[in-house]
């Protein structure tokens, strides 16, 4: 089962819907399942990332939008046809592959065109021209892909996917190559020629800060289901699971007992300190939870200090580990029942900074926090480094 | 640390830590003046003017051998059948060759384990079995009183095709099938595919396989001669002279298929060197 | 959430499959080349494995009867067994000098060469279009009695007054190790080429000497190279009988040339047959016990 969040699914048989749509679609290779009865909508026009760790299925739902696999079941429709089993040449989607796939025997102008001309499309030299233009490579047309850099490579590959104008343009990675500095740049560079041409992109990636800069909309994947879909600070504030808590960023997660459910608010007893969670964002069912908490969202102060949170307050802990990295600092607080939590705060030079083994105060404010299901490993989605 | 060890050991000594330098390097070329030797031998002796056909020795400088060169009695027939062998070899074995590579490389198949194993044999088994076996085949089959031209042709289509697969194969495997769906995700139809991308990309392999046919079909002895009947190709012809005496004439050829192929391959890298400069 | 956990196997990369197509054509497409070789290949082994058991005292020969006249196996290895171990002999002195030799060839190529690497490649491989026969004769006149070799050798007494190379088993393994270092050349360099030559200063750095570093390091990484080039020169070796005609005598007669002339002089198509079969099952017995030895089966 996969959930979607937030969007009500219309019935597969609506034909009304002019973006791309994925019902009930299952991939299996063998015995694996790359992905399992995924739905996905994405609405013309959008910026929208999957995102997650290799190997959980997001670049085999973009070749089943390709054409280059075929699903074991469900469906695809594209503003309303059905494309689930349509040749990749016949549907109207391009590609920007992993590693750009650039026609080593053609040059750059002629990698352009190669779409066009295969449409039999009239006036091949001038759009190619405009394309360049657009990707600013003019004076590079005549070059063979070897001689370009990296980043003019990702261009080209862009360039030769754009100038068909398809419905939907996918991206597979289309960064991974390139170095951190030439990464920021293409991020703002994509952005602004999505904007510019209001294509639908599709963008896979196993990075989260590139998907939460880019795209509209964020479909956190994991093990062939989607976790979570939804804005990016959506996603990051209020996340449904622990895998979603811990991919994107970093997150606290302390076990609680749940106590009462009052209207608009969860009360968990979190090793005796009662802790309240609003209610929109307790996804908890049963007696248990996890509390979760970013460390940015954590106030750190003495013991009996008075701090900016009124709600939730946790006495008792001590202060394991240091870590200055300028902007902010780390700390590695062990609380009275064993668990170390991270803290975050900031340099604004308002606060002193503590030492190892000093005793201290954590707090946060209720509106902060999170609940999530205590069935979910605490750790899922954390190992990730990228 | 043993790098540093060497250096202070041979400082006192510039000419030899040179040579200890550049040993390895002195004794590749070395083997490479060795394996000339041979080479400027026929060389020279394509301009020899021999004192008597039996002594095998340079006498004299003449172009004698390079402006008569079908003086030498049926060097020319002979010379002409193996580029006619050749060429047919060739051509048979390399189209045969490039469509069995496409279909171990891009079909799935039953009996690819087996397969691979009946194309990797033939360039395992020593020539002389490949050879007797062939004839035993003729032999039995009553074509005992036939062989010639078309066994030879049968023999070397034979032994080329499995060089041939394996030149093809190693090209088309390297080149990964991204490229071909990327030509696909860009409206290009199989047909398309193939001639646009797939063909040109393995088109040097192809080539290059070409080549190693011909070469390995014009050199072949061992097999031809079990084979041959009465019909004599050039390697034939430089056996039988052997016995006899070898005219001069052997040795012009012998110059010119090196200068020729010397030629082939310099111009392939001249060009492959240019097409990358020239737009840099 | 979905129950994956457990059930699944959880790959590291969902490889898509091999890309690889399924149906008709691609057993036409390979039809025609495979029917060739089971033709003239497949059917042609059968035929020397069934003259190979003829009965030669039967009255005419027509081959394709089996007679299971094993005798003729034991005939053959009695008359000529002098020649069938002389042939493994010279093969393999041959193939471990071609060894030595295009082991400095392809490293000094592989690390050495710098800008002229291609050049190089192209040399090592150059001479060896000229003719095979062409370049023997060649060498028979290099080691000829006369020649400027042997009357060096003499000179300083390497070799007596009367002495001399050709019609010797020195010319003889000479010529082999000649004509066939080109196959032990180019697998090694393949193999050679491919090692990180930061992993021999990695050996250098972790107080390897420049020996220990090779014999560690390198040669273990080139092994793959060394096998494949020491078959594709070991076996046509064995098999070539033009350097032991036109460099030896009849003393260095090896077994290719007794099968040929009893092929086609003596007209003894069972005998010639059994040697065949004898050659090429040594042949495969000796690799077979090497590769396990060497321990790349995977190669084969």
């Amino acid at each position: 089962m996969s959930q979607v969040a937030e969007t009500a699914s219309p019935p597969a048989g609506d034909t009304t819907y002019d973006g791309l749509r994925l019902r009930g679609v299952t991939k299996s290779f063998g015995a694996f399942t790359a992905v399992r009865d995924l739905d996905l909508d994405v609405p013309r026009g959008s910026f929208f990332a999957l995102l997650g760790p290799s190997g959980c299925g997001k670049t085999t739902t973009l070749r089943m939008v390709a054409g280059l696999e075929t699903p074991t079941s469900g469906s695809i429709t594209l503003a309303g046809d059905d494309i689930t089993y349509a040749k990749p040449y016949r549907r109207p989607v391009n590609t920007v592959f992993q590693n750009y796939a650039l026609f080593p025997h053609l040059d750059i102008h002629e990698n352009i065109a190669f779409g066009l001309k295969r449409r039999k499309v009239a006036d091949v030299d001038t759009r190619v021209r405009e394309m360049l233009d657009l990707v600013e490579l003019e004076t590079q047309a005549r070059k063979r892909p070897a001689q370009l850099s990296g980043g003019q490579q990702q261009r080209v590959a862009l360039a030769r996917a754009l100038i068909n104008e398809p419905e939907v343009l996918l991206l597979d990675e289309p960064l991974g190559a390139l170095d951190l500095k030439l990464r920021r740049a293409m991020q703002i560079e994509l952005k602004r020629i999505q904007t510019e041409v209001g294509l639908t992109f599709v963008h896979v990636t196993h990075d989260q800060e590139e998907a939460m800069t880019m795209a509209d909309t964020v479909a956190v994947m994991n093990r062939g289901v989607i976790e979570q879909m939804g804005a990016p600070e959506e996603l990051y504030e209020n996340p449904h699971t622990t895998f979603v808590a811990n991919f994107l960023g970093q997150s606290n997660l302390v076990e609680g007992a749940i106590k009462g459910r009052g209207g608009d608010v969860v009360t968990v007893d979190m090793h005796g300190i009662d802790v309240s969670i609003p209610a929109a964002r307790s996804h908890a069912a049963g007696d248990r939870g996890w509390i979760g908490i970013r460390p940015e969202k954590v106030l750190i102060g003495d013991p009996g200090e008075d701090l900016d949170a009124p709600g939730n307050s946790i006495p008792g802990g001590v202060v394991t580990d240091v870590s200055f990295v300028g902007v902010s600092t780390q700390y590695l607080v062990r609380m009275p029942w064993g668990q170390e939590l991270q803290v975050f705060q900031q340099n604004t030079g308002h606060r002193r900074l503590y030492r190892t083994g000093e005793a201290v105060e954590l707090s946060w404010r209720p509106e902060y926090a999170f609940l999530l299901d205590i069935s979910q490993d605490a750790s899922a989605g954390a190992e990730q480094e990228d | 640390m043993g790098a540093l060890r060497a250096e202070a050991r041979n400082r006192s000594d510039p000419g030899m830590r040179w040579v200890r330098e550049h040993l390895v390097l002195i004794l590749g070329i070395l083997v490479l003046i060795y394996t000339f030797i041979p080479i400027f031998v026929v060389v020279l002796m394509s301009f020899n003017d021999p004192a008597s056909r039996n002594v095998y020795r340079f006498d004299g400088f003449t172009l004698d051998n390079w402006t008569n060169f079908c003086g030498a009695e049926g060097m020319c027939d002979a010379l002409w059948k193996s580029i006619q062998i050749g060429i047919l070899a060739t051509l048979a074995s390399t189209i045969l060759g490039t469509l069995a590579a496409f279909a171990l490389v891009r079909w799935e198949f039953t009996f690819r384990s087996t397969t691979n194993l009946l194309i990797f044999l033939p360039m395992a088994a020593p020539e002389i079995v490949l050879g007797s076996s062939l004839l035993a085949l003729f032999v039995s089959a009553g074509f005992a009183g036939q062989l010639g031209f078309w066994t030879i042709l049968i023999a070397h289509i034979m032994f080329c095709l499995s060089f041939v697969v394996v030149t093809v194969r190693s090209r088309l495997a390297g080149m990964s099938d991204t490229l071909e769906q990327a030509a696909a995700d860009l409206y290009a139809n199989p047909r398309q595919t193939f001639w646009r991308v797939t063909f040109p990309l393995v088109f040097p392999g192809i080539l290059g396989a070409a080549l190693l046919s011909f070469s390995l079909s014009f050199d072949d002895f061992i097999i031809t001669n079990l084979n041959a009947g009465t019909t004599t190709t050039f390697p034939m012809y430089v056996w039988g002279a052997a016995q006899r005496g070898v005219p001069m004439q052997v040795n012009v050829v012998g110059t010119l298929m090196f200068a020729v192929s010397v030629l082939i391959v310099v111009g392939a890298e001249l060009n492959h060197r240019r097409r990358v400069r020239a737009l840099a | 959430m979905a129950s994956t956990a457990g059930t699944a196997p959880v790959a590291v990369d969902a490889k898509p499959d091999t890309g690889r197509r399924r149906g008709r054509t691609g057993y036409l497409l390979i039809l025609p080349g495979l029917a060739w070789l089971v033709l003239f290949f497949v059917i042609p082994f059968y035929s020397l494995i069934a003259t190979s058991l003829y009965d030669p005292n039967g009255s005419d020969f027509r081959g394709y009867d089996m007679t299971y006249h094993i005798q003729n196996y034991w005939t053959a290895i009695q008359e000529y067994w002098s020649p069938l171990l002389r042939s493994l002999a010279y093969g393999a002195i041959a193939t471990l000098l071609c060894l030595v030799l295009g082991y400095v060839l392809a490293y000094a190529i592989a690390f050495k060469a710098g800008r002229w690497k291609n050049l190089m490649l192209v040399l090592v491989i150059a001479p060896f279009f000229t003719s095979f026969l062409v370049r023997t004769l060649s060498w028979k006149l290099i080691l000829a009695d006369d020649g400027f070799v042997v009357d060096l050798l003499q000179t300083v007494h390497l070799l007596g007054e009367d002495g001399r190379l050709l019609a010797t088993p020195v010319a003889v393994v000479a010529g082999l190790t000649y004509n066939f270092l080109p196959f032990m050349v180019l697998p090694l360099f393949a193999s050679v080429d491919k090692i990180d030559p930061r992993l021999i200063e990695a050996s250098h750095d972790l107080y390897a000497s420049s020996f220990v570093g090779f014999w560690k390091v390198t040669w273990p990484l080139s092994l793959p190279g060394v096998v494949s080039g020491t078959l594709l020169t070991f076996i046509p070796a064995v098999g070539d009988y033009i350097n032991a005609q036109l460099l030896g005598s009849p003393n260095q007669r090896m077994i290719g040339s007794v099968i040929q002339s009893q092929f086609t002089d003596a007209n003894n198509y069972p005998i010639a047959a059994a040697l065949s079969m004898i050659l090429m099952v040594l042949i495969l017995v000796m690799v077979l016990v090497y590769v396990r030895r060497a321990g790349t089966e995977e190669l084969l």
